[in-house]
This record gives structure tokens, C-alpha cells and sequence, in this order.
């Protein structure tokens, strides 16, 4: 049932490193954009905040598989952008994570802004009233203790990221599930084996990450 | 207590409909051969998404070789054409449609393959098709395989015709692996890839359709041999040996030629003659 794994005709480590790559890659990515979104959100100026509200609600609520196939045919293959790569696999992976970064920063912010919200509003003000300005209430008082309560929700959003970054697939990214659309196109005589090694694999990146992230959220919590 | 009664004969209706058309598919099921067809239907599997082979236009209507030859085949089973009920069969999802008994047959660009051939039987070859590229129209400098080891290429993820370029045509190629070939041909328009490949006939296809004529052509590179079969469930040689009979009826009578012009026709395609049938006896 799974000798299509011996055959040697297919990378399955390679085509999960390269998954683990777009994943990290995009968490980094989400992680700043959605930091900097939050700070957006919560800002004193008025434009800043609309500019926020709008992107978070706008691109959290595009399909995801439109977002990445828009990088892909918009901005590639119609405007001729290539994010300084030549060949396809790189634009195509650079594309991915551009696109996966612009779509979870808006969870990330969301998760961030509930994570500002517990933070009691007498700290902001004593922080205001020693004379600190409004980015350093945020990146000394208010930010550090919003990401600690906010590890279990994030570590959420990683798991979807790692799941979601299948959506590459189709625009050629060669990650995990281009090499099962490979394998079933080669061998549909095992197609419930393929899929069965495919979300193994999944589950073996997600369930630890999960169990490594809720230990980490009980550890560094603020206790109120 | 009405409200309650009401509802009741409803959901007493709703099941005797549903076990009613619970039957209706079992029978499609039972009835194997051809000359107890009379008032029955009958499940054929082809592809959706093919323009020229089997496409399923807005309007609700089937077009395309595959469609022709199932439509023939099927005339010749004993079924009339308003007797025929289409199925989408995705590639990946053939072989499980003709295992689980849901289509009769599979008319769907199914190349006949070993690995194939250890789960299901085929009919024929009712065609032979090559894979090819599709350039632009104004485009002569791909003339050999090894031309494409530095040309932008674009096929389709995961399919046989992207492995074979990755594998043995041109390592070398850029080549990028979209969703389906619809999004290849707006890079190919735009020159961000030079050129697409897959079947021939599929190509053929693509150029033949009404918003793409005089676009594009194909390049005429013979890279791969791919017979394409009829898919039967495996080891019903009495339904093999009847759409033997169908097929080589089919290329005798020349509609098999009128199929081939009707839908491949411009594009620059140059197709085999029929092939000869090789499978079962």
C-alpha cells in the first residue's frame, strides 16, 4: 500500500522543509505587520486607526486561495513583479509569503489587540503621566504584557499559517501538497495512503507546535 | 399537535423520495449489459474543465471530443443521447468513480497506463495524443526539446506533462505549476512564460476556443506518447469488448474524422489517424 514511499520518487522531506520554510517565513512576517497593524489600531491618530480597521477587515476577509492566486497572476504574471527573484520556484515562494504575511497579520493584530485590552488602562495612563510618548507606552508597558497573554491565541494562528500554506500549491510553490497532487496524478491505485502520509505529516507539525506554544502561554502568563 | 402531524407527513414524504431515488441509482448500478438499455440511464464520467475534450458550458450543455465519443459509445450501448448523464471525473477521482460503480464508463483524457491498468480495464485507444506547447502565434524559436532548458514554461501542478519537463525534457526550464491551464494562458498572452504544455489536445483545445483564435499555436513537439482509453470497471470484459466493437465502428463510419475536425480544428494541429485498438481482445 505504500511502496510508492520506496519507489525514491518523491521528496517527502524536501517537500516538508520547504513548507516549514514558507511557514516560518510568513510567521515572521505576520508577526511584524501584525504588530505593527495592532499599534495601528490603538493609535492616537485618527487615520492610522481607519487605515487599520480597513485593511484587517478588507484582507481577513478575502478567500485566501484569491489572495495568493491575485500575487500570483496580478502581480506577476500581468505587472511583470518578481520580488528580485529569476526563476519561478523563488517568485513563487517569495509571492507566498507576501501573501500569507498580509493575510495572517490581520489574525495576529486581532489577537494582539485582545491581548492590549487586558492590559488595565490605569498603566497606560501612569506610563502617559511620566511623560512617556504614545510608542513607548505601547513598546515598554503595553506590548510586552499583551504578547504574554496572547501566546495561546497566536500559537492558533501558526497552526492555521502551517495548514494554510497548502494554498501555495497553486501557484507552484513545491511544498507538501504539490507533491501530493504529484503523487496522485502518478498513483491514484493508493490514493487514501497519499493522503493518509500527507496529513500525518501535517499533524506531526502541528500537534507539537500546539503543545510546545499552550506550555509556553502557562509559563510567561501575567497573573491578575 | 397540527404543526407536529405536518411536519410528520413531510418527513414521511421526503424519505419516500429519497428511497425512491434511492432505487432509480441502484438500478442504474445493476444493469451491465447494452441491450437491456430501453428506458434506463446511464452515468458517464468525462472532464468539466477541457475545452475540446469535455467541458461543461454555462448554459448547461456538454461539448468536446470526449463528449462525442461517450455520446457514440453510448448510442451504440443502446442509450440515446437524452439518456446519458454526465459526471465530473477529476483526474485523481477516476478510478474511484469506476470502482465504486457511480459512472458506467470514463471518457476523459484517461491515458492507458500500467499502473492504471492494476485497477481498472480499458477500452480502445480511441486517440492518441502528444504532449506539445502552446506559444504565441508570432513564436518560432522553440523547434526542439532542448530549446525549452532556457524558456519560461507553465503547466499545471502536479500533472504527468510538469513531471515529465522537471524529470527528463528540460530540467533546466523555469518552469511555474498553476492551478489549471485557463491561468496559464494569461502569462503566456502577457510573455511572462513562453510557453504552456500539456496533451496536444488539450492545447488544441485552448487555442480553438472563440477568445483565443489566432492567439496562440502549437509548437508541434511529439514529447510523449499518451493513448487515451476508455475506463472500465475492472474485469467487465463483456462491456470492453462491446465499446471495442463501438469505437471500431466509430473511425469506419468517419465519425471518428468529424469529431476530430469539429473540435481540434485551427491551432496548427496535425492529429494521428485513429489508432489502432490494443486493448482486451
Amino acid at each position: 500500500m505504500f511502496e510508492f514511499l520506496e519507489s525514491g520518487q518523491y521528496d517527502l522531506l524536501g517537500a516538508f522543509w520547504v513548507t516549514v520554510q514558507l511557514t516560518l517565513y510568513s510567521a515572521i512576517g505576520s508577526l511584524v505587520w501584525g504588530t505593527l497593524l495592532a499599534g495601528m489600531r490603538v493609535s492616537p491618530v485618527p487615520l492610522m486607526r481607519v487605515f487599520g480597521t480597513a485593511y484587517v477587515n478588507v484582507v481577513r476577509n478575502i478567500p485566501l486561495t484569491v489572495l495568493i492566486i491575485g500575487c500570483s497572476l496580478g502581480l506577476n504574471q500581468t505587472l511583470g513583479f518578481s520580488m528580485g527573484a529569476e526563476r519561478f520556484e523563488d517568485i513563487g515562494f517569495r509571492l507566498a509569503v507576501l501573501g500569507f504575511s498580509a493575510y495572517t497579520g490581520t489574525f495576529v493584530c486581532e489577537a494582539l489587540r485582545s491581548g492590549i485590552n487586558t492590559v488595565p488602562v490605569g498603566q497606560a495612563e501612569a506610563a502617559r503621566a511620566l511623560g512617556l510618548s504614545f510608542t513607548q507606552v505601547l513598546r515598554l508597558i503595553v506590548l510586552p504584557q499583551a504578547f504574554r497573554a496572547v501566546i495561546a491565541p497566536l500559537a492558533n494562528v501558526l497552526i492555521a499559517l502551517t495548514k494554510n500554506t497548502t494554498v501555495a500549491a497553486a501557484i507552484g510553490v513545491a511544498e507538501a501538497a504539490l507533491l501530493m497532487k504529484e503523487m496522485i496524478e502518478n498513483e491514484a491505485q493508493a490514493l487514501f495512503a497519499v493522503f493518509g502520509v500527507i496529513a500525518l505529516g501535517f499533524v506531526l507539525l502541528t500537534l507539537p507546535t500546539g503543545l510546545l506554544l499552550g506550555w509556553v502561554a502557562k509559563r510567561v502568563a501575567v497573573k491578575r | 399537535m397540527k404543526v407536529f402531524k405536518a411536519g410528520a407527513a413531510a418527513a414521511l414524504a421526503a424519505t419516500l423520495a429519497l428511497t425512491a431515488t434511492a432505487c432509480g441509482g441502484s438500478d442504474d448500478k445493476s444493469d451491465k449489459g447494452s441491450g437491456s438499455g430501453g428506458g434506463k440511464k446511464v452515468v458517464i464520467g468525462i472532464k468539466f474543465d477541457q475545452p475540446g475534450l469535455g467541458l461543461k458550458t454555462p448554459d448547461g450543455k456538454y461539448t468536446g471530443f470526449d463528449v462525442d465519443v461517450a455520446t457514440y459509445v453510448a448510442k451504440e450501448l443502446g442509450y440515446s443521447a437524452d439518456k446519458i448523464e454526465f459526471r465530473q471525473a477529476v483526474s485523481a477521482d477516476r478510478e474511484n468513480l469506476l470502482q465504486s460503480g457511480d459512472v458506467k464508463f470514463i471518457v476523459a483524457s484517461y491515458s492507458i497506463t500500467d499502473k492504471r491498468k492494476a485497477k481498472v480495464d480499458f477500452a480502445g485507444p480511441y486517440f492518441l495524443a502528444h504532449q506539445d506547447l502552446l506559444v504565441r502565434a508570432d513564436d518560432s524559436s522553440i523547434t526542439k526539446p532542448e530549446d525549452l532548458n532556457d524558456k519560461k514554461l507553465c503547466s499545471v501542478a502536479g500533472s504527468t506533462s510538469a513531471q515529465n519537463v522537471k524529470d527528463k525534457l528540460a530540467p533546466k526550464a523555469n518552469l511555474i505549476q498553476n492551478g489549471g491551464y485557463s491561468e496559464c494562458l494569461t502569462g503566456l498572452e502577457n510573455k511572462a512564460v513562453d510557453a504552456l504544455t500539456t496533451d496536444n489536445s488539450i492545447l488544441a483545445g485552448y487555442a480553438a476556443q472563440e477568445k483565443n483564435k489566432g492567439k496562440f499555436k502549437l509548437a508541434g513537439l511529439s514529447l510523449s506518447n499518451e493513448n487515451y482509453g476508455i475506463g472500465l470497471k475492472k474485469g467487465d470484459k463483456d462491456l470492453q469488448t462491446k465499446i471495442n466493437a463501438a469505437l471500431k465502428k466509430m473511425v469506419q463510419d468517419g465519425s471518428w474524422d468529424k469529431f476530430v475536425t469539429a473540435n481540434f480544428g485551427p491551432a496548427n494541429y496535425k492529429n494521428e489517424p485513429a489508432p489502432q485498438i490494443t486493448e482486451g481482445s
